[in-house]
């Protein structure tokens, strides 16, 4: 390996602290792929999660059991007219789902995917997550108005108007995590998104524990108000289809509204990881003060290889459990290559995790490590994903006012006393 | 999809005279409150072709005007140039999703003007299929109600098992939705070998999943915000609209025709009626499910009691009821479907009319949801239980 | 904490500097001059985003990442949403046809070439009028500095404690106010 990738993998600060340009442009590359690609297969699990809790098979025909439709409908997204309608302001019209996308991919830069594996840990990292989040509103509104049509502009009021509503009792339950970060020797808390994971590590506590219930209580106010302010079911009052077709971006098709599409799932992911962040611990492994030494290290190293081999297994269970017809051979075939090629993926974490115990090995144990935090980091965020699908298969919509009501009256009281509360026991306690 | 045309304006011209015949001021949208949208006829939420122009104060409705007439084919016109038997088919096209029921009044309210009556085994025949029927509708309401609120997952356990109930219908007659099941004066077929297992089956296959469908929806805190209080009408308005079946028990009222005035063989079973006390969409949805129970229980003591002889009565291959008129009803899904024939002696009704549950219900819309929001609109369209076939005829 | 703080700024090394405040301040202006030439006001709206954000970049520039951060938050995020859901509804095609500057323009002028003057002034006189303070801030983190000014450090009150809460409270009456005056009459 060449000499300026393997110092950098012991390094301990994030390419962004490190002054590190090369590692800065690679981390937002690989960034920008990951999250598209998570984009595409978030689309393809909530078809098939959804098509299974609604006792149907969701996509089965292109590719082994639909895997192959993300790019499918990528492609044909790429390839659909695009149409700006007559009455539209053209260039706020071209304009709005960049706004959206922008916003959404640009949260990623402080996202810490463990101690130094984010392009840049900014001394305001959370504040700078929440104001570029709240940045993508303006796409929104901005695209409702652009279209003239009574639907999109209604949709975007609506959709607007819960976003903001929402990010007031979502700041003040990531204040109550901010203030748990102080309570430390020094007494300052931080803002960085690194330093908050920091402080629980510090602590020893995911602060979702912490002075149990209210990190619990303040924490699930920030679930219900993210996945408001995703405008996720059942809180998707601007895709209502069933009031206003389909809410903001009616009026859009084919490339510009697949730019939405990636804005929202783009936006799902980071709301999940700062809730990760803020309140999961981020990057560390689940027990890591119950159950220390090396034994319990390796045991949790092998966490990701051992999920691959599962994911591998699944593949081949699919691949045994397929019809015996000549007209299946080629899904079959499709279906054993991307098996084993978890199952190799599988093999190599497996590798790095047994030979990058000692610090002497040939591959450096900070591999292993980082290898660790990531996954981790990806399996909590997935969780989030899930409860995604999960309340959209369940739940009925809430109407606007009520939707309102929630954030206003229920959520926003609740979050504040959280926050005074935990501010009156972390002084008692200091 | 959204106009605020003069059109609109002048159909709601009874609720808007002071938008239409007031000053000649240049519309300005910032100082005008009232906003007209119009409602369908091509939206997702109307359940086909009702067309609901709506007088808004920002979200708030302050006033309705169902435009119908979407899917008007003239049914009762068609009657007047068919013979009896030939228009038998006609009335399964009017609510397509409860064709037994149609066709039940229909044969039920001839062999009335020919003083004929069909033997027990039809009549039993008859209620099972029609209870059938009524669990098939109330499915299918079940669902599209609970996707119009945003549950998306209901409709496909309800289409589920609604599938079961077509499955029967098929093999009885040959057809799933329009299914022309009955004949004056009885039924054409013979129950199916293996009809009564089948019907036991589906008895004890739905059972558990009605509780499905209530395990989803029944404690649900978002679905009982959405549904409660939402749409309410009294017993009193109810009776003075006219409004009948479900929506009508669900204000408290306990009318049933098939208690009040039974028919067919319901005489003979055992069943309840399920009343509710507010009269709002989520009593709506509880009558609804426990009326699935009571349908459940009925179809159980028939196929448990169907008695053994003929299925057709005595009569004359030319139907030519003797000079009069006859009103008959029958408790649809919806409510009370009645048929109301003037017989001038000939092979043709002179005039036939009929009374549609939908469409007198549909009349309860704008009482229901004034004052209420946009998407309460939504709701309340789906609690009426409306099909379009028979409020346009 | 803060000796770990203290590494970062220490190896945190500015990247061409100049050209970013250039491009960042021209951008300002452009912008800036495009909210009050463009006919249609969300176009404006939008031009004023651009400009609230290129000042927070030079926020930014100015190690002051709090300011900026609140910047977007409250200014690009918030007030200009606000601003947007307003002009959203407000007839276009009568602000085509409105006459625009008003008379009031040669006014306009005079007060901005007096700003202007000012600012030239002050970047003449100014390393003798205000003493350059950029070197004291590295020593802890930005937002600890501001919390320190603002709500006092060490158990002692800060220097502008008092000032912030009567700031906060005027907010709050006028909160207040709006929501008065806009609640119906039942």
């Amino acid at each position: 390996m060449p000499d300026f990738v393997t110092s950098y993998l012991g390094s301990t600060l994030t390419p962004g602290e490190a002054g590190n340009q090369f590692w800065a442009l690679v981390y937002v590359f690989v960034i920008f792929a990951g999250v598209s690609l998570a984009v595409m297969s978030m689309n393809w699990l909530e078809r098939k999660a959804l098509a299974h809790f609604q006792i149907r098979l969701g996509p089965m025909r292109t590719g082994p059991h639909g895997l192959l439709q993300p790019i499918a409908d990528a492609i044909k997204l790429l390839l659909k007219e695009d149409i700006i309608p007559a009455g539209a302001d053209r260039f706020v019209f071209w304009v709005a789902p960049l706004i959206g996308l922008l916003a959404a991919f640009t949260v990623y830069t402080v996202i810490p995917f463990g101690p130094s594996q984010a392009v840049s840990d900014m001394n305001i990292g959370i504040l700078f997550m929440l104001g570029v989040s709240s940045l993508g509103v303006l796409g929104v509104v901005v695209a409702g108005w652009a279209s003239n049509s009574n639907y999109p502009l209604i949709g975007a009021l609506r959709s607007s108007a819960q976003m903001v509503s929402y990010e007031v009792a979502m700041g003040l339950a990531v204040v109550s995590a901010i203030l748990m970060t102080s309570l430390n020797e020094t007494g300052t808390g931080t803002l960085s998104m690194i330093g908050i994971v920091r402080a629980q590590q510090e602590q020893g506590v995911w602060f979702i524990f912490k002075f149990f219930p209210l990190g619990l209580i303040a924490f699930i106010v920030f679930a219900i108000a993210m996945v408001a302010e995703t405008n996720r079911a059942p809180f998707d009052m601007a895709e209502a289809e069933s009031e206003l077709t389909a809410g903001y971006h009616t009026e859009y098709s084919g490339l510009r509204w697949s730019l939405f599409m990636l804005a929202e799932y783009a936006a799902m992911i980071s709301v999940s990881s700062i809730a990760v962040t803020l309140w999961l611990g981020g990057w560390m492994r689940p027990f890591s003060r119950l159950l220390r030494g090396s034994a319990w290290d390796l045991i949790f190293s092998l966490f990701p290889a051992v999920t691959f081999m599962g994911l591998a297994a699944v593949a081949f269970v699919g691949v045994v459990r397929m019809p015996r017809r000549s007209d299946f051979k080629v899904q079959k075939i499709g279906l054993a290559v991307f098996g084993w090629l978890l199952g190799f993926i599988a093999l190599m974490l497996l590798i790095i995790a047994i030979a990058g115990r000692s610090n002497g090995a040939a591959i450096p144990s900070t591999v292993n490590q980082s290898i660790g935090y990531i996954y981790w980091f990806l399996l909590k965020v997935a969780v989030f994903m899930y409860l995604f699908i999960w309340y959209r298969a369940t739940w009925p919509r809430y109407r606007f006012d009520q939707l309102m009501r929630v954030g206003w009256k229920v959520l926003l009281p609740i979050s504040l006393t959280v926050l005074v509360a935990t501010a009156i026991v972390g002084i008692l306690l200091s | 999809m959204t106009l605020s045309d003069e059109n609109a304006a002048n159909i709601v011209a009874g609720t808007t005279q002071d938008h239409v015949s007031g000053n000649d001021s240049p519309k300005t949208y910032l100082d005008s409150n009232e906003l007209i949208i119009n409602m369908g006829p091509q939206h997702p939420a109307t359940h086909g072709v009702l067309r609901v122009i709506l007088k808004l104060d920002g979200e708030r409705v302050l006033g309705t005007e169902c435009v119908i007439g979407y899917l008007h084919r003239g049914v009762e016109k068609i009657a007047e140039n068919r013979t009896y038997a030939m228009f038998n088919p006609y009335v399964d096209r009017m609510d397509y999703v409860a064709a037994v029921s149609n066709g039940l009044g229909y044969c039920e309210a001839v062999e009335k003007l020919l003083n004929v009556e069909a033997p027990a085994r039809a009549k039993y025949i008859r209620v099972i299929l029609a209870e059938l029927n009524r669990i098939a509708s109330h499915q299918l309401w079940l669902g599209t109600h609970a996707l119009d609120i945003g549950a998306m997952t209901p409709l496909f356990y309800t289409f589920r098992d609604r599938e079961e109930i077509l499955k029967i219908f098929e093999k009885y007659c040959g057809a799933r939705l329009t299914t022309h099941a009955f004949r004056i004066g009885g039924c054409l077929y013979e129950t199916y070998a293996g009809f009564e297992k089948e019907v036991k089956n589906f008895v004890k296959f739905v059972t558990p999943k009605i509780d499905e469908y209530e395990a989803l929806l029944t404690g649900n805190r978002i679905w009982m915000e959405r549904t409660k209080n939402v749409g309410v009408i009294s017993g009193p308005d109810c009776i003075a609209l006219g409004v009948t079946g479900p929506v009508l028990r669900a204000s408290g009222v306990q009318w049933d025709v098939r208690k009040a005035q039974p028919y067919a063989a319901y005489s003979e079973f055992e069943f309840e009626i399920p009343v509710g006390t507010t009269g709002d969409t989520y009593d709506r949805y509880l009558v609804r499910m426990s009326e699935m129970r009571q349908s459940l229980r009925i179809i159980e003591q028939a196929v448990n009691g169907l008695p053994e002889g003929p299925i057709m009565a005595k009569v004359p291959k030319v139907i030519k009821p003797p000079v009069g008129e006859i009103y008959h009803s029958i408790e649809s899904p919806k409510g009370e479907l009645g048929y109301f024939i003037v017989s001038d002696g000939t092979t043709q009704p002179y005039r036939l009319r009929v009374r549609p549950p939908s469409f007198v219900n549909l009349q309860a819309l704008d009482v229901m949801v004034r004052g209420l929001l946009v998407a309460d609109v939504v709701a309340v369209i789906g609690t009426i239980d409306i099909v379009l076939g028979e409020v346009d005829r | 904490m803060n000796s770990a703080i203290n590494a970062t700024n220490a190896t945190m090394a500015p990247v061409a500097t100049p050209y970013f405040f250039y491009g960042l301040a021209t951008l300002a202006i452009v912008s800036a001059f495009l909210v009050i030439t463009r006919r249609n006001v969300v176009h404006s709206a939008l031009a004023l985003i651009v400009t609230l954000l290129s000042v927070a970049g030079l926020y930014l520039m100015l190690y002051a990442p709090f300011v900026a951060g609140v910047q977007i938050i409250v200014y690009a995020g918030g007030v200009m949403v606000l601003f947007l859901f307003v002009i959203m509804l407000v007839n276009i095609d009568r602000s085509y046809k409105e006459k625009r500057f008003s008379g009031l323009w040669p006014i306009g002028l005079a007060a901005a070439s007096a700003l202007f003057t000012l600012f030239l002034f002050a970047f003449i006189k100014g390393r003798a009028l205000f003493p350059d303070r950029m070197m004291l801030l590295p020593e802890s983190s930005n937002t600890q500095q501001i919390a320190g000014l603002l709500y006092g450090d060490a158990g002692k009150m800060g220097q502008y404690t008092f000032a912030f809460e009567i700031a906060s409270l005027l907010l709050l009456v006028a909160i207040l106010a709006a929501v008065v005056m806009t609640k119906k009459r039942a």
